[in-house]
């Protein structure tokens, strides 16, 4: 007994305004279906009197006026779940892009999703080994977190999400483990490059992915993550696995955002960004987590390409506003060859404390970092001075420091696509790299860790 | 007020503003209920017969001809015993209750009392029938936790003779005192919790200027840029700068009789965090458990917009209350900015004309009003008593940049500005104050406090650190062009002392259990160790000593792990002192007796 209309009046971008409707209600769901038969989905975003403002999810090209047929749905945009999920493809929309059958749901969600009580949060502490030095050693991963890589056109993100996909592992836990993967706007080859690498790895049989292309509708990205993120849910909390989102590429979901902000002529904020961009994001960032008393849990790592590598640009710096810490992947050390490019003095795991140390992965691991930390900040800051005096004007503390940031790039941080580091070889990697420093500058790792983990340890300083 | 309740219809549905006709006679921030769902709204806007209402829950399924009734009241809060120890939305709705109802995601048109309406307290009454009170007069108490004695006040406005209290086992809803009005035969019926428009400052008798600092033990803010109890700071910085933790910092340790934590906008592991943490931790001054003092509002980042609006007034006025009472209480906000950025959706949705940023053109005022209801007070009532409340807004400006609107009309109300930096987030120096740009107005007003409880020399010892870390910033211009080593041997020795200044003192590991907290006397003899060893440094390099010499003695080392030193073993401190007097002399005398032969 759904009413039909045909009463569109205008048409601008991917938005239809209709008018003469009765009880339309804020944020259902519409159908719209073109002479030809093809049925288009949208929500609505605004209802005036007997005027509803309806966003198209698949854009606008090929209605008009006087054909389209628009019924309102009277729910929200619902997804189909089931368990059998598992190892398929859908399209932005959740309907299946592989070739295989629909899938038949154990039930429906409104992909809106209610927002977690803050009380029935249970706070991310497990470990995850990323395998990945860079990450686990000094940005750690931990179970429930939301850590977005931000990168660059032209950098690795998409190995290294992938890399991370496959390694990540929480050890000595029990558990089913599943990712959702989630491409917004990226390019085939991309896409592929993460299909093909689920399938040669196996990890297909344990994912779920959304894809919407860059040569699909913008609109419909705005859709997707809540798609995914729902089947995400279902997975963590009624099917208790532990999931792993991966969430490609931020920027392009936020530009269909802000096309439909401009469409709808309303005032922007920065760069043309709609002002609720923030609250958007995190509608989609707050997804992730623990629920007290459920066994599964959500992981997310979205991608967010900035804009000219600029990390103040509205999408990056909201997004490090949400989400617990950030990696940061840098030109210069992506055209030094080395892999991971991740640039970890801007990085951060803001939930690192509370996954490491004694009983998660050893006592000194808190120090430790902060000790590499700081010397590769301090070798940085030499090698910056020697740019300028020459290397031979550096005093001996700072020459150790100099080649101490080396060693820590060329050592540390560098590793292969395929390489898993144990979390012992990446603490032991680092004790081995603190040799290279005087023993007095040692001072964010305390006496008896010194003792017990510096191997060769150098001379005492000697006075001159 | 005898036009009571005010019904209408909505017309236009907008995200989280909803507009509605037949309201001619609602009055502006009245609470309305919206739709038969009963959903929790404010008037913000009234035009002709058209009001706008911003509502606290989200809109999704509303539409037109569907019902508004306004309440005829403002947003208020209930103040009253089971404040304490609570986690409330931003509309002070417990979300603990809220949790035992619908489960683990809030959902919609769920309305709980802030106060639970069941449980018993113990009044003690120390007023008597008879008595001559007013607003602010205590009636009795109630022991609400270990830490906090709950005072039972006559709420503002009120005034009589007592007629009847008794002592006793009351729920908040009880009556427990009959106060005769001013003789005009008007009675008025008391009971343990009263109301309070959250918009409206609660009133107080006279406003004093702080004199007392708010220990926090975080050693870059008591000695370099203390807060003053009832004073304002702004913590403004980009992400990853270490904001939270400072607040979090904050809420631990200050010392404080109540602390207010309002998350406003934040994420939601971080209030996670502080509900886990804050029952484990124990406040250093009682033993006691951090919780039994704390209130939190949290209205994480994916709950509706409009109530992280409101949820900086229900913290502050919770905070007022408390203060009402006498207590010293310090209020958190984290982060002011989603609060301005819920005041831009509002005001863009309601079509006015955007001022910078597309922030609104009120902005500034708002936020004054919003620090100016912090301050030292003699409250209401007969005893005079003092209560202070301190706020310690955060901001996250975009990309760091501190022209950012809601930065400046911050800055202009807020006498402390603690500027968190992300290079030294960088290299890890936490706090990650910059000790160059941060600024306190209040050394002049605590002056007294410092000489007579911390030490006569503080002030001056303060100001030849800050002295010293000047001439750094100057020296490593220099040193930048022309190498460390050709600046001379003095020059070496400040920057030597700067370095030790930066990472003994002002470096501070808020995850060591003994770094995390330094009181005043360990502070002091922290600082006087480094200023003694630079006062000897600098006789010994008149006497020809290399600075290198120097800051090689072992007893740098020392001085470097003062911070972890327990609070009950400060003598080590001062043995410390010592050294550093035998190894200089040792150095100069080696020196003079190399010179000697020649």
């Amino acid at each position: 007994m759904v009413k039909e209309y045909m009463t569109a009046q205008e048409i601008a971008g991917p938005l239809i305004l209709v008018g003469e409707v009765s009880g339309v209600k804020y944020e259902e769901l519409v159908e719209v279906e073109l002479p030809d038969g093809e049925v288009r989905r949208g929500k609505v975003l605004e209802v005036n009197e007997d005027t509803a403002l309806v966003q198209l999810f698949e854009g606008a090209t090929g209605v008009s006026v006087e054909s389209a047929r628009i019924r309102f749905l009277g729910r929200g945009l619902e997804l189909g779940l089931s368990r059998d999920m598992l190892g398929r493809v859908f399209d932005g929309l959740g309907h299946p892009k592989d070739g295989g059958p629909q899938i038949i749901p154990e039930m429906k969600r409104d992909v809106a999703g209610a927002p977690m009580n803050p009380t029935a949060r249970d706070y991310p502490n497990e470990f995850i080994q990323t395998g990945i030095s860079a990450i686990d050693g000094l940005n750690t991963l931990v179970r429930g977190q939301k850590l977005p890589i931000f990168s660059g056109f032209g950098l690795p993100h998409a190995e290294l999400a992938a890399q991370i996909a496959r390694q990540a592992a929480v050890r000595g836990a029990e558990g089913e483990f599943a990712v959702v993967f989630c491409a917004m706007g990226i390019t085939f080859e991309e896409a592929e490059y993460f299909i093909s690498d689920f399938r040669r790895t196996g990890a297909i049989d344990r994912a779920v992915l959304f894809v919407n292309l860059a040569s699909d509708p913008a609109i419909e990205r705005i859709a997707t993550p809540r798609m995914a993120l729902t089947a995400a849910e279902y997975l963590a909390y009624d099917m208790e696995m532990h999931v792993l989102v991966i969430l490609t590429d931020m920027t392009n979901y936020c530009e269909a955002l802000r096309e439909i902000s401009a469409a709808r002529k309303e005032v922007p904020g920065r760069r043309g960004y709609p002002g609720y961009l923030y609250t958007d994001l995190s509608t989609l960032y707050e997804r992730a987590g623990r629920i007290i008393g459920k066994n599964g849990s959500i992981t997310q790592i979205p991608v967010v390409s900035m804009p000219e590598d600029d990390k103040t640009h509205p999408i990056p710096d909201l997004t490090g506003y949400i989400t617990e810490g950030q990696i940061i992947l840098d030109r210069v050390l992506h055209r030094k060859g080395i892999y991971p490019p991740i640039n970890v003095l801007p990085s951060l795991s803001r939930l690192r404390d509370k996954g490491i140390g004694e009983g998660k992965t050893r006592e000194d691991h808190a120090n430790l970092a902060n000790q590499l930390f700081a010397a590769y900040a301090r070798g940085k800051e030499a090698q910056e001075l020697a740019v300028i005096l020459g290397e031979a004007a550096l005093s001996p503390e700072d020459k150790a420091f100099f080649k101490f940031a080396d060693a820590f790039e060329d050592r540390y941080l560098r590793q292969t696509i395929d390489e898993n580091r144990t979390i012992e070889e990446t603490l032991t990697l680092g004790w081995e790299l603190l040799e290279i420093l005087p023993l007095s500058e040692l001072k964010r790792v305390k006496p008896a860790q010194i003792e017990k983990y510096l191997k060769n340890q150098p001379k005492k300083a000697e006075a001159a | 007020m005898t036009e009571g309740k005010v019904t209408g219809l909505i017309r236009k549905v907008s995200g989280p503003l909803v507009v509605a006709d037949g309201m001619r006679k609602a009055r502006m921030f009245d609470v309305v209920l919206v739709s038969d769902k009963k959903l929790i709204g404010e008037i913000i806007e009234v035009k002709g017969d058209l009001a706008s209402i911003q509502v606290y829950e989200e809109t999704g399924g509303l539409g037109p001809g569907e019902p508004v009734e306004s309440t005829g009241e403002p947003l208020s809060v209930e103040l009253g015993p089971g404040l304490v120890e609570s986690i409330y939305d931003g509309i002070q709705r417990p979300l603990d209750v809220i949790r035992k109802q619908v489960g683990d995601r809030i959902t919609r048109g769920i309305r709980v009392p802030g106060l639970s309406r069941e449980k018993k307290w113990e009044f003690t009454a120390t007023a008597k029938v008879g008595d001559e009170v007013g607003g602010g007069d205590i009636l009795g108490t109630v022991p609400e936790t270990t830490l906090v004695e709950h005072r039972i006040l006559v709420p503002p406005g009120v005034a009589g003779t007592i007629t009847k209290l008794s002592s006793g086992s009351f729920t908040v809803d009880d009556i427990i005192s009959e106060l005769d009005g001013d003789g005009d035969g008007t009675k008025h019926e008391l009971k343990l919790m009263h109301k309070w428009p959250v918009r409206v400052a609660r009133p107080y008798r006279e406003r004093l200027t702080p004199e007392e600092p708010l220990v926090t033990g975080q050693r870059v803010i008591d000695a370099f840029f203390p807060i003053a109890k009832g004073g304002t700071a702004c913590v403004p910085g980009p992400f990853g700068a270490g904001k939270t933790i400072i607040q979090h910092q904050l809420a631990k340790w200050a010392d404080a009789e109540i602390v207010i934590f309002i998350g406003c906008g934040e994420r939601g592991n971080e209030m996670t965090d502080v509900l886990m943490e804050f029952p484990e931790l124990t406040d250093p001054r009682s033993g006691e458990p951090l919780m039994k003092r704390t209130v939190l509002v949290a209205n994480t980042s994916n709950m509706p917009v409009a109530a992280r609006e409101a949820s900086i007034y229900t913290g502050i006025t919770i905070a007022e209350y408390f203060r009402d009472m006498g207590y010293s209480v310090a209020l958190m906000a984290d982060s002011t900015s989603r609060w301005a950025e819920a005041l831009r959706e509002m005001s863009g949705r309601l079509e006015e004309m955007p001022g910078e940023e597309g922030y609104p053109a009120y902005l500034p005022a708002r936020a004054a009003q919003f620090y100016e209801r912090a301050g030292r007070v003699i409250c209401l009532g007969k005893d005079g008593r003092i209560g202070a409340l301190s706020a310690v807004g955060a901001v996250s400006p975009p990309g760091g940049d501190l022209s950012d609107p809601v930065v400046q009309a911050t800055l202009k109300v807020v006498k402390v500005f603690w500027s968190l930096e992300d290079w030294l987030a960088y290299e890890r120096h936490f706090p990650a104050i910059n000790w160059l740009t941060s600024y306190s107005l209040y050394h002049d007003s605590l002056e007294a406090y410092f000489r007579t409880e911390v030490s006569e020399e503080w002030g001056e010892m303060r100001a030849t650190t800050m002295r010293i870390l000047q001439q750094e910033a100057e020296l490593k211009e220099i040193a930048r062009l022309v190498g460390v080593d050709a600046l001379s041997n003095r020059d070496r020795l400040i920057l030597g002392t700067a370095k030790a200044v930066r990472e003994d003192f002002l470096h501070q590991n808020a995850f060591d259990e003994i770094d995390t907290y330094t009181s005043f006397p360990k502070q002091y003899k922290m600082l006087r160790n480094i200023m003694t060893f630079n006062r000897q440094a600098r006789e010994a390099v008149e006497q020809g000593v290399q600075a290198e010499e120097l800051f090689a003695l072992p007893v740098n080392g020392e001085i470097s792990r003062s911070r972890y030193v327990p609070e009950s073993e400060l003598d080590e401190l001062d043995e410390i002192e010592g050294k550093i007097g035998s190894e200089i002399k040792g150095l100069i005398e080696k020196r003079v007796g190399a010179e000697e032969p020649v």
